[in-house]
């Protein structure tokens, strides 16, 4: 075997000095990078993947991960990517994967707009002292409203509302399958979720039974591997969702690779040990919007009408889907931009297909309020979201509220090294290796969690105190209170929202 | 014994009526009148047997868990549909897709049937979904297969193609039988085509007894004729698609 031409990415170094051969870097790394040669720790630096899993339990500081200072020769166009993976793909005649959204410098809409403040002419809420509301209900809304006086004399609702999925903040976890993740990290989700009145999704892998006490606090995902799809568990969640499609891979299926199916993944999905699970690209029964809405009630009547979602990548057509979507009745459309996570993907895909999620909130919203069908379906936006910022910025566009992936998966230890796909994950989030998954424990890692969602829920109640709005209801939509900056008249026409100084 | 008049009904309103009489503890039911209707004993458990007469619509026991259909009649497309178990037996043609990701229970369909039959079926050594039909099928037979049992016979197929093309595309589990010879060119590049031995023998003559009654056919006649097998000649075919 010929040494690879593609020079390692990053060099692990070992302070000699400072190593008293503890040997916590050979049991923390998941990649191999470090073993034992008799004397001394010796290491394999092109395993390396800067996960600093060994860096963080090193207990003498002796260890650094550097990116390799030896590069090839810088070329403003012949990126560094682009050569290192001519280079493997030469070597192997395979497509590189990829964990992770995408990374490239593809403009962040997100970053150049700005939230209104309230200054004098209209009084600001400190959110501290005063009730500040973000109870968030997704679900089909009725057109209009009837009320009827009781016995008692007392106003009543008369109109029958349809399902409502009810959040304490409009956040919830996307969905990571048992496979894909760990059992451990889906029970950190399934427990934050509970705790902080929000939902997590089970993704394509059927629903374990640890997961179970949960089950007020789930959505459970149909797609079209349908892997652990059977009666009760369509009925264990709160809502069913049909996965059509993923950000970081729009059209594309899913192949689940056999490192990371072990016997109690293979049972959930009821395929071979070690096999790659595939999840087909489409899902054969659904070729088309009257397809999807056969799927959609086949649903509905297995579960006696449960909300369903149905989840598709932001692509360019996304407006005029979204509204069929609806059309075909679903309670919940789901859009995941192009920045969105992955397990794995071909990085030729997730980085090269799709649009952003800042462009899809506001065509979709667009297209909906012109059709009025807005109220027929609420917007869960996802791919990229990584602050409470960028959730505002999402609901005053139009969404109803934002899914989140990678941030949670942050709280666990993850530090978007993007090599989910091997399954050596060091911090046991996306591998089935049950001495790494025993890393994760799942109620120290779940408070770290709750800690997130608590701050940005505080900081969401910041930013509706200082737009003098005391309910999140107040600002969804509300492109008035957006300002862009530096975009030019057509992107600021597509988002719906003034440059800033007017 | 039950009926219910499905003539002019909502589905919606006849998978209630349906459900009710299962739930009630009704053993036998007969549904007349059925005109297309969807959805017919999707996600329904228990014990029952339901008999149907009439053509029904898509999404045929979808989901199901545990009863009997039995349509004395051509059926649509999607049947089974992630079925998990029970049986459906077709005393007719069927369409397109039946048995999509299917995880246990049986279909037994008489005559022909469409594209994409028994793909992404699974199984484990406990419960493994079982497919047989009588007539021909169409292209992509038992695509992306990982589990369970696909039965081909094609009777009286008058000299057509027993099958289409792009059979077992992707198979990486399960089994399929075909009732006489195989084209490789008809075959994804994922299936082995093997002669049956006595084991194989044993499990057909088990599944093709059960079948044989529900149809009213002899299985010495369906025997009298050799069957080939078909299995994936890799549990990852895809292995090496891939560059890191």
């Amino acid at each position: 075997m010929f040494k690879s031409l593609a020079p390692p990415e990053y060099l692990a170094t070992i302070d000699r000095e400072k190593c008293i051969r503890c040997k916590r870097c050979i049991q923390n790394c998941g990649w191999g990078v470090y073993s034992w040669g008799g004397d001394k720790v010796l290491i394999n630096t092109s395993k390396c993947v800067k996960c600093l899993r060994c860096y963080h339990y090193c207990p003498e500081e002796a260890i650094e991960i550097v990116d390799n200072p030896t590069r090839f020769k810088q070329n403003a166009y012949w990126g560094y990517n682009h050569l290192r993976n001519i280079k493997r793909q030469a070597e192997t005649g395979g497509i590189p994967l990829t964990g992770m959204g995408s990374d490239l410098p593809y403009t962040i809409l997100f970053d150049s707009l700005l939230i209104d403040a309230c200054q004098v002419t209209n009084p600001s809420i400190d959110p501290l002292r005063e009730p500040m509301e973000l109870r968030t209900y997704l679900g089909k809304k009725p057109s209009s409203v009837e009320f009827e006086k009781g016995r008692d004399g007392k106003l009543k609702l008369k109109t029958k509302m349809p399902p409502q999925l009810k959040l304490s903040l409009p956040i919830i976890f996307s969905p990571m399958s048992f496979g894909s993740i760990s059992l451990n990290a889906q029970k950190v989700l399934a427990m934050a979720a509970k705790e902080c009145g929000i939902l997590m999704n089970t993704g394509e892998g059927g629903l374990h039974e640890d997961l179970f006490p949960y089950r007020d606090n789930i959505i459970v995902q149909v797609a079209s591997g349908r892997f652990g799809v059977n009666p009760d568990y369509l009925n264990a969640g709160v809502a069913v969702e049909i996965k059509i499609g993923q950000g970081a891979k729009p059209g594309i299926g899913g192949h689940l690779p056999g490192e990371k199916i072990p016997l109690e993944v293979a049972r959930a999905r009821m395929i071979p040990v070690g096999t790659d699970a595939i999840s087909p690209a489409p899902q054969h029964d659904i070729y088309s919007i009257e397809d999807l809405r056969q799927l959609i009630y086949a649903i509905k009547e297995a579960t006696n009408y449960k909300p369903v979602s149905v989840k598709i990548a932001a692509v360019h057509n996304v407006a005029a889907i979204a509204s069929g979507i609806v059309r075909a009745g679903a309670d919940i459309v789901y859009l995941d931009g192009f920045r969105g996570g992955t397990g794995a993907a071909p990085s030729i895909i997730r980085d090269h297909l799709g649009i952003p999620i800042e462009h899809a909130i506001a065509a979709v919203d667009d297209r909906l309020r012109q059709e009025g069908i807005r109220n027929e379906a609420s917007i869960i936006a996802a791919g990229g979201i990584r602050s409470s910022a960028d959730a505002a910025k999402a609901i005053a566009l139009g969404a109803d509220a934002v899914a989140i992936a990678t941030a949670a998966l942050i709280t666990m230890g993850c530090t978007t090294c993007g090599k989910c796909y091997t399954g050596n994950c060091s911090w046991g989030i996306t591998t089935q290796r049950p001495e790494l998954t025993a890393r994760l424990d799942p109620e120290v890692y779940a408070e770290r969690l709750i800690n997130l969602i608590h701050a940005w829920e505080h900081e969401l109640k910041e930013i509706l105190g200082a737009l003098g709005i005391n309910a999140i209801e107040s600002l969804r939509g509300n492109r008035e209170r957006l300002r862009g900056v530096g975009l030019d008249t057509q992107i600021l026409d597509i988002l719906g929202v003034k440059p800033a100084g007017r | 014994m039950l009926e219910i008049n499905a003539g002019g009904m909502y589905y919606r309103d006849l998978n209630q009526k349906i459900r009710d009489a299962v739930n009630s503890g009704e053993k036998d039911i007969t549904v007349r009148n059925v005109n297309g209707q969807y959805y017919i004993g999707d996600g329904l458990r228990g014990k029952s047997t339901i008999t149907v007469e009439g053509v029904p619509g898509n999404d045929l026991a979808a989901f199901m868990d545990g009863p009997t259909l039995v349509i004395r009649a051509n059926a649509q497309d999607n049947i089974s549909n992630t079925m998990n178990t029970g049986k459906v037996v077709i005393h007719g043609n069927a369409g397109d897709v039946l048995g999509y990701g299917m995880r246990g229970g049986k279909l037994h369909i008489l005559g022909d049937v469409g594209y994409r039959v028994g793909i992404h079926m699974k199984g484990v050594k406990k419960q493994a979904p079982t497919i047989i039909v009588g007539g021909t099928a169409g292209d992509f037979f038992g695509e992306y297969m990982a589990g369970g049992v696909l039965i081909l016979l094609g009777l009286n197929n008058d000299g057509r193609p027993i099958v289409g093309d792009y059979l077992g595309t992707g198979m990486h589990g399960g089994v399929i039988y075909v009732r006489g010879e195989v084209d490789k060119n008809n075959c994804g590049a994922e299936v082995g085509i093997l002669d049956v031995d006595d084991e194989d023998v044993k499990v057909l003559k088990e599944s093709l007894t059960e079948y044989c009654k529900d149809m009213g056919l002899s299985l010495d006649e369906v025997m009298k004729k050799g069957f080939k097998k078909l299995i994936p000649v890799s549990l990852r075919p895809y292995g090496n698609l891939y560059a890191y």
